[in-house]
């Protein structure tokens, strides 16, 4: 009896090893996700890196691709955030300017993070930027509003089946924890 | 029972072994009893789903006219929240982790579970959990109301609950964990002499390999949350887009937990089933072999099949057909099951004892949520049901027909058994039409209306809808009203007031737990007993199954 007690105890032990693997694993689940979209593209983030405005030298002028700017600003933050235009049409590999616009109409200074969004998702790693207000947070003094330019390029490996691509930009409020933006050149991660 | 062994000595740690239950409060709070705590755990369940009912009480009342009647839409969330909370953590599992108690080590012919101790906190941590839960609805900013799925960045908005909350699920988390533990421990390790993996009692079967699920899902579950507290406290981005984080990825985590989570809801009713419908048909089951595969193969298919829950995220192409196909793959094994069960009764000599009507209740039923489920598994259709009344008519008939109708049913099997009485069968069967029709009634016309477009979790309708619910509400009450015969009946056997129930109960029974007297004595199989085919249940001449 009692030796069969103990090997109970052991088997016990080592199915809490799997449970103590387990909850690891789901934390592992976090960096894996980011890795296989950071591969693949499929959750339409950008790479984060600045481009390279020297590299970029051909420009593919039998395509024309529409690109629609969308923008939101979360919580239910009264800003003023809108682009110039809503929609512009490019050639592939022809770097392209678009003014943003924003205004704290709030009666207090904040610090905003906006974060970008590329759809359709096979679209998301062939936008590249060389210029963006995202790159960084946004100090906006109480009632003050901004021009933002962004500049990008779509790179012309676009695969052939997208003619239109959305960019989004969603502006946080990160005045509390006015952190270092999320999508700093050459910083990737999923934890900040 | 005194016992000719009563005086060897403690070492392995059952200290209340070798005596009968000591008297008063204590027995309950320090038992390491299987029994005890099976009884334990039963009444807490049952405690949870009066508790868990009369939140859907609200909900339905609240839905039986569009516009705004008895609450505001903040309270009616909080308890759509709280219902799904109570009923699947609070209700079903601790049910099922009590009947795995009583039963278990009965069926294989153990004298306890294997970790009687941890079996023991695995209990009494519940009512801790329970407590923590429900007191968020008295808190400043009130209970959770952003969906039992704690999808961020809407549960991040919960007020001074939210800790509450996380800590809460981290407790029922270690609880079916020890639970699940201790089943696999005492499955593997103290079966009776005789009885191989392939001649275990196919309630023990799926109980395994739940248990397994629940050891590796929990855990998962608890890293969810875990990241969502330090999300909200600790100004970490795991799920937060302005951090850079990503509130998807929560989806994928907690579904990565929540699909095996509804097989764990149902693998359990399956072993019950199997177990109730051979012993009224009075013939071994059919395709024994097959039923432990399927099992198997449910269980395994449930870890690949998680994004069907978010086919609307802007998945690719790709990824929707594969959470497409490997969804209905799950119907493969399903229907063997389904068509074993029938296959059983088929030229059976049949009778329609109260455990056996709500068995053949659970397929039937059970088989419609099945079907339902496939409907919601193509994923271009699933654009339009999505997060409409037919999920909630879905899940509803897998779990209420399904998983709670196979607790019932395991309950007036078993109960003879532990109490030595025998229930009222004519109480049973008023107990089962009224339910059987009210579950119905309850909840087929929200196929109609989720088809139509209206959405779940809130709280006002367009008129269009109101004939629909109207009737689901009227089924939801008359429901809830029907089990109190159900908890009346069996509190009568409890208080030993009935017709004696023999050794045997029922004539078909198989199995180790009809070998030893009703009521089974408070320690049984001290001595491992004899094992053979016509114990239990097989065909016992020419060849095994
Ligand atoms: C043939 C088997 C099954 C299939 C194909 C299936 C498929 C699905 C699908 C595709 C959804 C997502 C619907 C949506 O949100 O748009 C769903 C939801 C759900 N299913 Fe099933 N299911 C099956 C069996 C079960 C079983 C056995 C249970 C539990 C005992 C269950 C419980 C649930 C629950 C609780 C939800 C809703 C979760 C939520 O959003 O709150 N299903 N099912
Ligand atoms: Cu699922």
């Amino acid at each position: 009896m009692s030796a069969s007690n103990r090997a109970g105890i052991r088997h016990g032990w080592r199915l809490g090893l799997v449970v103590v693997a387990m909850f690891g694993f789901g934390f592992a689940l976090g960096p894996l996700y980011d890795a296989i979209c950071r591969v693949t593209g499929i959750n339409g983030k950008l790479s984060g890196e600045v481009a390279d405005e020297a590299a970029i030298t051909l420009v593919d002028e039998s395509r024309l691709i529409t690109v629609q700017f969308v923008t939101t600003v979360n919580g239910g933050k009264p800003w003023e955030f809108r682009a110039e235009q809503s929609e512009i049409q490019v050639h592939p590999g022809q770097l392209t300017t678009v003014n943003f616009f924003m205004r704290n109409t709030e009666g207090r200074d904040v610090v905003a993070q906006a974060v970008p969004n590329v759809a359709p998702w096979n679209a998301a790693k062939h936008m590249h930027k060389t210029e963006c207000f995202c790159f960084n947070n946004q100090p906006f003094k109480a009632g003050e509003g901004k021009d933002m330019p962004v500049r990008f390029v779509l790179d012309p490996a676009l695969p052939a089946d997208v003619d239109t691509v959305t960019l989004s930009y969603t502006f946080f409020d990160v005045t509390e924890t006015a952190k270092p933006a999320v999508v700093l050149p050459q910083v990737q991660g999923y934890q900040s | 029972m005194a016992n000719a062994e009563a005086h060897h000595d403690h070492a392995h740690g059952h200290d209340d072994h070798h005596h009968g239950p000591d008297k008063g409060i204590m027995r309950w709070i320090k038992t390491t009893n299987h029994k005890d705590l099976g009884t334990l755990y039963l009444i807490f369940a049952f405690s949870m789903f009066f508790v868990g009912g009369l939140m859907s009480l609200v909900i339905r009342a609240e839905l039986w006219e569009p516009g705004l009647q008895f609450v505001d839409p903040e309270f009616f969330n909080q308890m759509t929240t709280m219902h799904a909370l109570v009923m699947i953590f609070g209700g079903v599992m601790p049910a099922f982790t009590g009947l795995a108690n009583w039963m278990v080590p009965m069926m294989v012919g153990a004298s306890d579970m294997a970790l009687p101790r941890v079996n023991n906190w695995g209990f009494w941590i519940l009512p801790f959990a329970f407590t923590l839960l429900l007191s968020t609805l008295f808190m400043d900013g009130g209970a959770p109301a952003g969906g039992w799925t704690m999808y961020p960045p809407l549960v991040l908005q919960t007020g001074e609950g939210f800790p509450f909350l996380i800590f809460a699920i981290h407790l029922m988390g270690i609880s079916s964990i020890t639970g699940a533990i201790n089943v696999v421990v005492t499955v593997l390790n103290l079966r009776a002499p005789g009885m191989t993996l392939l001649k275990m009692p196919l309630f023990c079967w799926t109980w395994l390999i739940t248990a397994y699920l629940l050891i590796a899902t929990m855990p998962v579950l608890a890293g969810a949350v875990t990241m969502l507290l330090t999300d909200k406290y600790f100004g970490t981005s795991f799920f937060t887009a302005s951090g850079g984080g990503d509130p998807v990825m929560f989806q994928h985590i907690f579904w990565f937990f929540g699909h095996p989570e509804v097989y764990i809801l149902i693998l359990p009713a399956f072993g019950v089933v199997s177990t109730i419908i051979p012993a009224f048909a009075r013939k071994p089951l059919f395709g024994y072999d097959s039923m432990v595969y399927a099992t198997a193969s449910i269980a395994f298919l449930s870890f690949i099949v998680w994004a069907h829950h978010m086919f609307t995220v802007g998945m690719p192409l790709a990824g929707e057909l594969f959470f497409m196909f490997s969804t209905m793959l799950i119907a493969v094994p399903t229907g063997v099951k389904v068509f074993n069960w029938i296959a059983t009764m088929w030229r059976g000599s049949m009778t329609f004892e109260t455990p056996m009507l709500f068995a053949i209740a659970f397929v039937f039923l059970f088989s419609i949520g099945g079907f339902s489920g496939l409907m919601l598994a193509i994923a271009p259709v699933d654009f339009q049901y999505h997060d409409t009344y037919f999920v909630v008519a879905h899940f509803h008939y897998v779990l209420v027909p399904g998983a709670v109708f196979s607790i019932i049913a395991a309950v007036y099997y078993w109960i003879p058994k532990w109490t030595g009485v025998m229930y009222s069968e004519f109480w049973g069967k008023v107990h089962f039409w009224l339910s059987a029709i009210a579950v119905n009634v309850t909840f087929f016309p929200q196929h109609f209306s989720g088809l139509a477009g209206m959405q779940r979790r809130v709280p006002d309708y367009a008129v269009q809808f109101v004939d629909f619910n109207q009737v689901s509400t009227i089924g939801a009450f008359v429901f809830f009203i029907a089990q109190f015969i159900f908890i009346g009946n069996m509190i009568r056997c409890m208080a030993k007031k009935g017709e004696k129930a023999t050794q045997q109960v029922w004539e078909g029974a198989r199995g180790l737990e009809w070998t030893v007297p009703s009521p089974a004595p408070y320690h049984t199989f001290e001595d491992p007993p004899k094992v053979n085919d016509e114990i239990l249940g097989f065909p016992s001449h020419g060849k095994a199954h």
